[in-house]
C-alpha cells in the first residue's frame, strides 16, 4: 500500500511528454489554432500510438485496461504541453460505456474508440452545469430533441457522448439525421468546442445513473489538465526569472519576485495530491470519488487561475504576447475553468452530495 | 497507488475503534505539564502503539516498522471518536527525533523514553531577541571552563518554559568562527542556577510563550548534542520535524469538521448558516484545501517511508497548513457574526472562544517555526532552485 504513481507510471508520463514534445511543439499548436482545424490527426496518432485513447478501456476490448489515475497522468502531460486532442471525449465515452453499455454496445464500440478510429465528442454541459440560451435534449421514444453547446469536438467527432435533461445519457453518431453541428470559438484556440442542433435524431441509450460516473471523470481529467498546464506555467516563469536581468541581477533574486514563484508551487503541488487521490477514488475508493473529484475540479480551477495570471505576470510585458504563447497556456486553463461547471457551481454539487446544501 | 484496506488492515481498525470505546473515559487532553491522568492516557497510548509508534522499543517506544496505512488508520479513528492523540510537546515532536537521529547512546536512553511519556517536560531555547529569521546569528554565549560551558544571553518564545524541566537550546560556543559553524545544540534542566523565565503575554491575552535569561548559567560539555560547533546542524534536523508538527493534516481536519458542525447547528434569523450560500461556499473551499493537505500529507508519509524525499510537497506543508489552520478560524468567525467576536466569558459565548483564540494564536504560528516569507525563501531556493538574495557588502 502506499500513496505514490508507480515507476511504469511515471516512466508512461515522461515517454508521453517526450513524445508531445515532438508531434505536439508549440509552433504545432500555434498552427492548429490558426488554421481552426477540426482535430489534429497527427497528434492524435501519436497518442494513438501509444495506446492512449483507449487508457481505461479493458483489454478485452483492445484497450489498456488501466485506470482513470493513468489517464490523468496523460491528461497531466496534455495540458502541459497544450497539446490538441480529443481525449477528454474518449476516457468519458469509455466510462460510460464500461459502466452503463450493454456488452453488445461495448464490443461494438469500445475497440474502435480504443484505437483511436473512433473520436467522441463530449456533449454533457447543460447536464452538469447548467442551460444557458435555451439549450438543453430532451429523449423521447428513441429520439433526441432541442441543442447542446459546449460540445468538444463537435465538427470532428464520429460519436457523440449525450446527456439529456433528465439525466439519460445516450450514444450519437456523427453523421446522423437530423443533427447539425457547428463550431463555437472560445479563447482557448488548443481545443475545438461546438454547438449541436438534434432534431429527432435517433440515439442509443446507455444505462441509468452512469452520468454521475462521467462527469466524475471528466473533472478529474480537467483538473488534471490544469495542474500540467499550470505546471508549465510556474516552469517557464522560474525559467525567466533566472535569466531576466533588471539592476543589474536576476530578476528571480528578488524576493519580491521569488515570492511569487513559491506562492504558485505552494498552491499547486497540493493540487497534484487531490488530482491523484480523486483518480483514485474513481476506480477504487467510489464512496470518496464524487466529493474528491470536484473538489479537485473546483480548486485546481481556482489554482490555475492564480498561476495563469501569476506567472503572466512574472515574464513581465513579454507575458502578454503572441510571440512568446504563453497564452496558449493561459487560456487552457481559462476554458478548463469553466467548461462542466465553474468552481461555484461545482462547490455547490460539492455541498449537496454532503447534504450541506438543497 | 493503493490504498485499499486488506482484511488484515480492516482487523487493524476494528482493534483501534474497539481501543476507543473501551477507553472513551479515560480521553484527557494534553498540557503544559500534564496532569497524572493524562500521563496514564499517554502510557495507554504508547503501551499499544498509538502513539511513539516508531520509536524503537529499546528506547520507551512501541517499536513498530513504519506503516502508512496503520498511521493512516489510526489518525482517523482518533479523529473520528474526538479521542486525543499522543502528545504532540516540543520535546516529543522536535527533541526526540533530533536524538533519533544525531544524538550519542546514552542521551537517547536517558532522555527519550522519559520524554516520550510526558514525564520530562522540554522547552525550545532558539530565537533571541536579536536573532528571528537570521536564526544563526544568535548571540547566547557559552564560555568553556574546565568541564563545562558557562552560559549568558537570552531567548524569547519559548513556549512552556514555565512548566519545562529541561531545554534543548542553541549556544554561541565558538565565538570567531563564522557564523553558523559557532553554534552548539546543548541540554540542560531549568532548575539550573541562573535561570529566569518570565512570562510573554500576547494577543490572545495569555502569556502562550516566555522569555527565558540566563545569567551565569553552568552546563557540563557532556550535554552537548551532535557534536561541539554541529549545533546549526542539529537544529536544521529539529526544524525540519517542527515544519512537520505546525502543519498536521489531520489536526486541521478535524477542525473543518467543528466548523460545518457548527453550521450546521448555528442559526441567525432561524436559518442555520450552512444554507446561506455565500458560507457554505467559503466552507467548500477550506474543505477543498484541507483534503488537498490530507493527501499530501499521504504522499509525504509515503515518501517517508520509502526513504525518498518528499520535494516539494514537503516543502509547502508547514506555510499551507498554517494559513489554513487561520483561515478555518477566520471563517468561523465570521459565520459566527458579532458572536464571533466575544470572549474571555460569558452567556453567549461558543466554543469557550476556542475559535477567537485560535485566529489569533494561529497568526503567531503563520509567524513562528519559520515565518510564510523565510518558508517562501525556502521553497524558492530548495524546491524551485532560484538564486538567493545577494549578501549586502556590510553584512
Amino acid at each position: 500500500m502506499d500513496f505514490s504513481i508507480t515507476a511504469d507510471q511515471r516512466l508512461m508520463q515522461e515517454s508521453l511528454a517526450r513524445t508531445l514534445e515532438a508531434a505536439a511543439p508549440l509552433e504545432r499548436v500555434r498552427k492548429f489554432a490558426a488554421d481552426r482545424e477540426p482535430i489534429a490527426r497527427d497528434v492524435w496518432a501519436a497518442l494513438a500510438d501509444f495506446g492512449l485513447p483507449g487508457v481505461v478501456v479493458p483489454e478485452e476490448h483492445g484497450g489498456l485496461g488501466l485506470g482513470l489515475l493513468d489517464a490523468a497522468l496523460a491528461a497531466e502531460a496534455l495540458g502541459r504541453a497544450v497539446a490538441p486532442t480529443p481525449f477528454l471525449g474518449s476516457v468519458a465515452a469509455s466510462v460510460a460505456l464500461v459502466r452503463g453499455g450493454s456488452a453488445e454496445q461495448q464490443s461494438r464500440w469500445l475497440p474502435k474508440i480504443a484505437s483511436g478510429e473512433v473520436v467522441v465528442g463530449l456533449a454533457i454541459a447543460e447536464a452538469v452545469a447548467g442551460a444557458r440560451d435555451g439549450m438543453g435534449v430532451t429523449a423521447a421514444g428513441g429520439r433526441l430533441n432541442g441543442g447542446a453547446l459546449f460540445v468538444t469536438d463537435a465538427t470532428a467527432a464520429d460519436l457523440f457522448l449525450v446527456a439529456d435533461t433528465a439525466g439519460g445519457l445516450h450514444l450519437v453518431v456523427g453523421d446522423a439525421a437530423g443533427l447539425t453541428r457547428s463550431d463555437v470559438t472560445s479563447i482557448d484556440l488548443t481545443r475545438r468546442l461546438g454547438e449541436l442542433a438534434f432534431d429527432g435524431v435517433s440515439a442509443e441509450p446507455l444505462a441509468a445513473h452512469t452520468l454521475d460516473a462521467v462527469r466524475d471523470a471528466a473533472w478529474t481529467l480537467l483538473a488534471a489538465d490544469t495542474l500540467g498546464a499550470s505546471e508549465a506555467m510556474i516552469e517557464k516563469a522560474v525559467a525567466y526569472a533566472k535569466e531576466r536581468r533588471q539592476f543589474g541581477r536576476v530578476i528571480g533574486s528578488f524576493q519580491a519576485v521569488k515570492h511569487m514563484c513559491a506562492e504558485m508551487a505552494a498552491e499547486l503541488e497540493p493540487c497534484r495530491s487531490l488530482v491523484w487521490y480523486a483518480a483514485y477514488a474513481f476506480d477504487d475508493a467510489p464512496a470518496e470519488a464524487g466529493l474528491t473529484a470536484a473538489h479537485a475540479k473546483a480548486h485546481t480551477s481556482e489554482v490555475g487561475r492564480f498561476i495563469a495570471r501569476t506567472a503572466t505576470e512574472v515574464h513581465g510585458g513579454m507575458g502578454i504576447t503572441d510571440l512568446l504563447g504563453l497564452h496558449y497556456w493561459f487560456k487552457r486553463i481559462g476554458l478548463n475553468r469553466q467548461l462542466l461547471g465553474g468552481p461555484e457551481r461545482v462547490r455547490r454539487i460539492a455541498a449537496r452530495m454532503q447534504g450541506l446544501a438543497a | 497507488m493503493d490504498l485499499r484496506f486488506t482484511p488484515e488492515m480492516e482487523g487493524f481498525r476494528d482493534e483501534v475503534r474497539s481501543f476507543l470505546t473501551k477507553h472513551r473515559d479515560r480521553y484527557i487532553g494534553d498540557a503544559a505539564r500534564p496532569r497524572e491522568a493524562a500521563l496514564e492516557w499517554q502510557r495507554l497510548l504508547i503501551e499499544h502503539g498509538y502513539a511513539a509508534r516508531t520509536i524503537p522499543k529499546a528506547y520507551g517506544g512501541y517499536g513498530a516498522a513504519p506503516d502508512v496505512l496503520k498511521s493512516r488508520i489510526i489518525a482517523e479513528e482518533f479523529t473520528r471518536a474526538g479521542a486525543p492523540r499522543g502528545f504532540a510537546n516540543q520535546g516529543i515532536s522536535m527533541l526526540v527525533p533530533t536524538l533519533l537521529e544525531v544524538g550519542s547512546e546514552e542521551q537517547k536512553t536517558r532522555w527519550i523514553g522519559p520524554t516520550l511519556r510526558g514525564e520530562v517536560v522540554w522547552c525550545q531555547g532558539y530565537s533571541e531577541p536579536g536573532a528571528g529569521s537570521d536564526l544563526a546569528s544568535l548571540q547566547t554565549k557559552a564560555v568553556e571552563d574546565g568541564d563545562d560551558f558557562v552560559i549568558s544571553g537570552s531567548k524569547i518564545w519559548t513556549s512552556t518554559a514555565a512548566q519545562a524541566d529541561m531545554i534543548f537550546c542553541l549556544v554561541r560556543t565558538e565565538p570567531d568562527a563564522p557564523k553558523h559553524d559557532g553554534i552548539s545544540y546543548i541540554l540542560f534542566p531549568m532548575t539550573t542556577p541562573g535561570i529566569e523565565v518570565r512570562p510573554l503575554k500576547t494577543m490572545t491575552g495569555s502569556a502562550e510563550f516566555n522569555e527565558v535569561f540566563f545569567t551565569d548559567v553552568r552546563v557540563p560539555k557532556s550535554a552537548v548534542v551532535g557534536g561541539r560547533g554541529r549545533g546549526w546542524f542539529v537544529a536544521n534536523a529539529t526544524l525540519k520535524h517542527e515544519r512537520g508538527m505546525l502543519g498536521d493534516p489531520n489536526a486541521t481536519e478535524a477542525r473543518l469538521h467543528a466548523l460545518i458542525e457548527l453550521m450546521k447547528t448555528e442559526c441567525v434569523d432561524g436559518r442555520r448558516l450552512i444554507d446561506d450560500p455565500v458560507f457554505c461556499d467559503r466552507v467548500m473551499q477550506l474543505q477543498a484545501r484541507v483534503l488537498t493537505m490530507k493527501f499530501n500529507g499521504l504522499r509525504n508519509v509515503t515518501a517517508s517511508v520509502n526513504g525518498e524525499s518528499s520535494g516539494m510537497a514537503g516543502l509547502v506543508v508547514k506555510l499551507q497548513g498554517c494559513e489554513l489552520n487561520h483561515q478555518i478560524a477566520a471563517l468561523a468567525i465570521d459565520a459566527l457574526g458579532e458572536l464571533g467576536v466575544l470572549y474571555e466569558d460569558g452567556p453567549h459565548l461558543r466554543a469557550k472562544g476556542s475559535w477567537q483564540w485560535n485566529y489569533m494564536f494561529d497568526l503567531g504560528l503563520i509567524i513562528g517555526g519559520g515565518t510564510a516569507q523565510i518558508q517562501k525563501n525556502i521553497i524558492a531556493e530548495r524546491g524551485l532552485g532560484m538564486p538567493r538574495e545577494p549578501k549586502l557588502a556590510s553584512a
